[in-house]
Formats: C-alpha cells, sequence, structure tokens
C-alpha cells in the first residue's frame, strides 16, 4: 500500500482527468495507421503492420483494465472511471482487428470460414471476441441498472477468459518459441492471480 | 545453362520483379528478430568479409572455400524467380547467382552421396536474435543431391546486380524457388554432402506443420496457412490474393523430381 499522502496525492490528480478524450483518442489510432498505411508509413505490407498492431492495441489495454482492480487493492490508485474507456477501446481494436483479416487479408469469404473452423489459433481468437461482444453491449449506465451490479460485474468477468484467449491467440500465431506472446500470458495470468490474494485488511479510522 | 536455357513455359511466364525496397525491407531471417524489419534494421552488424564455405563429407576435395575464389570460379547469371514464404506471402525476386551444381563439382561429389546439408553462420555478437531461442541455432537446412542439382536451384550472391545485403543473406545463400522460402538458407557456412537425410532446422521444431521437403503445394494445407492463394507484397491496402501455383509456377521443370511419391506423406 502506498503511503497514504501520496496516493490521496495521485487519486486528487486522477480526479481532474476526464475518462471521455479517451474514446476520440482510441478511434483516431487506427485511422492514423490506415492513413500511413496508405502512405507508405507501414512499411511494405501494411496488411499485415495494421492487422498486427490492432491486435497488440487490443491485448495492451485488455491488460491495462485488468491491472485496474490490483491497483486499487494493492496500491490504492483508483483508475476506475477509465475501465468502460478501456475496455471499449479494446473491443473496437478487436473489431478493426477482425475487419483488416476479413477484408485486407484473407479476402475470401469461402476461406474465412474453412480458416474459423480449421485452424484452431483462429477458432480461438474468434471466440474471445465472441466474449467481448456483450461486455460491449453492457457497457452503460443503463446496463449496469439492469443487470444490477452483481450480476454485471459477474457477467464482465468474461474478461478474464476473453484476455486469456487474445494471449492465447497470439501466442498459437507466432512461429517457433517467441517471448513477446509469453510475456503477455503471464501478465495476463499474473493479474488474474492476484484477485484470488486476500484482500488487505482496512485499518478503521 | 541460366534463364534463357529454361524451359519454354517458365520463360513465358517470368514475372515482373518487385521493388528493392520490397525484397529488402521484409524479411524473415529470425536470427536478427522475429519481425519482418528486424532484419533491415540490425542485420548490418554481421561482417561478411572475409567470408568462407566449409564443403565437407563425401566430397572429394573437402576444406574451406574463399568467397572470393568461389566467385572467380562460378559464372554469374540473373535468375528472376517467384519466391513463396510459408505464411503465403509472395514477392519476386531478380537474383544475381550460380548454380549450385556447380559449386559441388568444385568439391566433387563423391559416389554414394544422396542428400547436401546446410548450415547459415552463427554469431550471437553480431546476430541479437539468438539470444532467444525461437529455433535450435545455427539454422539448418537440407535437400535430397537431385534437388541440389537441379539448374533451377542457386547460390545466389546479388539482387538487382548489387551486392545482396545482409538482411537478405549475404554473402551467399541458397534459393530453391519451387519451395517454401525457409528452405532457401541464408548466409551459408557449410555445406556437406552425405547419404542420410539431414536434420533441418524447422521440421526439427515443428515435424507436424514443416517437412522436409516443404514444396509449394496449394492442395496441402498448412495446419495454420491456408497454402491455396497467397498475398503479394508491395501492392498496398488492396492488392488482391492469388491463386498459388503447383511447385510456385516450376511444375513443368521439377515436378519429374517427385515422381511416384504423395506429395501429402512427403510434404
Amino acid at each position: 500500500m502506498l503511503r497514504g499522502v501520496m496516493r490521496d496525492r495521485i487519486n486528487g490528480a486522477l480526479r481532474r482527468v476526464p475518462a471521455w478524450p479517451f474514446y476520440p483518442l482510441a478511434a483516431l489510432y487506427p485511422a492514423w495507421l490506415f492513413y500511413r498505411g496508405l502512405t507508405g508509413g507501414l512499411g511494405v505490407d501494411p496488411v499485415k503492420a495494421m492487422e498486427h498492431a490492432m491486435g497488440e492495441a487490443a491485448l495492451q489495454l485488455l491488460v491495462l483494465g485488468l491491472a485496474i482492480t490490483p491497483l486499487r487493492r494493492f496500491a490504492g490508485i483508483n483508475l476506475l472511471k477509465f475501465r468502460r474507456a478501456l475496455g471499449l477501446a479494446a473491443f473496437f481494436y478487436v473489431c478493426v482487428h477482425l475487419l483488416v483479416w476479413l477484408v485486407l487479408d484473407v479476402q475470401i469469404p469461402a476461406q474465412i470460414w474453412a480458416d474459423i473452423l480449421k485452424r484452431p489459433y483462429i477458432t480461438i481468437g474468434m471466440a474471445g471476441f465472441a466474449l467481448l461482444v456483450p461486455l460491449a453491449i453492457t457497457s452503460n449506465n443503463r446496463s449496469v441498472r439492469r443487470l444490477g451490479p452483481a450480476g454485471w460485474r459477474r457477467l464482465h468477468r468474461l474478461t478474464y477468459a476473453a484476455a486469456i484467449l487474445g494471449a492465447v491467440h497470439f501466442l498459437m500465431l507466432v512461429k517457433g518459441f517467441q517471448m513477446e506472446p509469453i510475456l503477455y500470458l503471464a501478465a495476463i495470468l499474473a493479474l488474474l492471480g492476484m484477485r484470488l490474494a486476500p484482500k488487505p485488511q482496512r485499518k478503521a479510522a | 545453362a541460366g534463364l534463357v536455357a529454361m524451359a519454354g513455359g517458365a520463360r513465358a511466364t517470368t514475372p515482373e520483379p518487385d521493388d528493392w525496397d520490397v525484397i529488402t525491407q521484409y524479411n524473415n531471417y529470425y536470427e536478427f528478430g522475429t519481425g519482418k524489419d528486424d532484419p533491415a534494421e540490425k542485420a548490418h552488424r554481421l561482417t561478411t568479409e572475409p567470408w568462407s564455405v566449409t564443403i565437407d563429407g563425401m566430397v572429394e576435395r573437402p576444406g574451406a572455400y574463399g568467397f572470393d575464389e568461389i566467385m572467380q570460379a562460378m559464372t554469374m547469371e540473373e535468375r528472376i524467380y517467384r519466391f513463396r514464404c510459408v505464411e503465403a506471402w509472395s514477392m519476386v525476386v531478380p537474383w544475381n547467382g550460380f548454380e549450385l551444381a556447380d559449386l559441388l563439382d568444385m568439391a566433387g561429389v563423391k559416389e554414394g552421396a544422396k542428400y547436401v546439408a546446410f548450415e547459415t553462420v552463427l554469431r550471437p555478437d553480431e546476430m541479437p536474435g539468438v539470444r532467444f531461442p525461437v529455433l535450435d541455432w545455427p539454422y539448418v537446412e537440407g535437400l535430397r543431391l537431385d534437388e541440389a542439382v537441379h539448374p533451377l536451384t542457386i547460390m545466389a550472391t546479388g539482387i538487382y546486380d548489387r551486392p545482396i545485403p545482409n538482411q537478405n543473406g549475404a554473402p551467399l545463400r541458397l534459393v530453391v524457388p519451387w519451395k517454401y522460402g525457409f528452405k532457401s538458407i541464408k548466409s551459408v557456412v557449410r555445406i556437406t554432402l552425405t547419404d542420410t537425410q539431414p536434420p533441418t532446422s524447422w521440421n526439427t521444431s515443428n515435424p507436424r506443420e514443416y517437412g522436409f521437403y516443404s514444396n509449394v503445394n496449394p492442395e496441402v494445407d498448412h495446419p495454420r496457412w491456408s497454402q491455396a492463394s497467397e498475398r503479394t507484397i508491395g501492392g498496398g491496402f488492396f492488392a488482391k490474393r492469388k491463386p498459388t501455383l503447383m511447385f510456385n509456377g516450376y511444375e513443368s521443370e521439377v515436378a519429374a523430381l517427385y515422381e511416384g511419391m504423395d506429395l501429402r506423406e512427403h510434404f
């Protein structure tokens, strides 16, 4: 647990940072990538460059989203108000990742279905995407009210599975033994593992 | 021999070579990193002078052959070849080089040799990628002797009449145009003639996905990438996929090498 004064100062500063600018910024990133791809800035294979950049950004946002609860519990830093934006941006990037793959990479509809059914890394990636859909749909205050906080939280534990599936998807698609996907998977499992630790006792005021 | 002497069919379909930037900025050379741009960024650290190739095993004149010595003895020519990666992308490269058969003649292949094994240089000080066990270093490859002495099989030392850049396998590399790119081993330091099938890096790492032969074949699927079609590199966001050709378009020249073989079993 951080020392109280410092923690309060950080949380105080965070309270003054609005969450809304995150949405247009997150939307700008793929637009900027696409523009760079059109103008040669993504190298000679902009399709793969954009596909990979979107997939990795989605994984990074999911890792950040999963870090919010442990940060609050173990360091007392409260980033809760940014979590919805992180989750929705991650979902948006997964959608763009999927679109680039469907439209620009595979292109052939018959092959797309064959790929989804036949190739385990794609099956797993699609499963991760499918799990994110109900989470994106219910990432609004009305859904929280309708489902009730407990029900909403239970539903949104699907993030845990989606993040693991995303990292496994990455791990399965690289050739040979590579560190990067292992690090993502390790980070996700560590952040999930921290949730199993007993909650620190709050001292009485 | 050479392009002019190649079968009419292949010459008629000689494709337009890709730009220098496409060929030299998009490489798989895992000794310098697994990203496509890692080799172009990091391969300048590799010293390619002096260079020699040890030719040993079942040869009359085993020993270390200096790069200059080889270049003086060989007949250089241009070969414009389609290059097809197992990841289902492709490009067209105007190689400069000489036939591997001529190099093997220099050392004199002994009666009874059936396979040719190749090894890439391994220099941890100059190759940042080998710190990670992506593969079991050094990179090794192999061909059957009749594949190795086929007139389409060359050792390349240049692209567009310039010395081959380090990221493309300087100072000399194998090019076997009817096989997936990883068979065309880079920066060769050893060539060994044997009578047994040599181990090959990707086959050792994942025998289910990578066979010894690894001939380009649109009908034999790879577990992760469909081989039925390919993306051409350098066409931007909207390049259309095109169907993959049997033996990468060199069927009329090389199909006879595999007569009577089940290509699904020997993939």
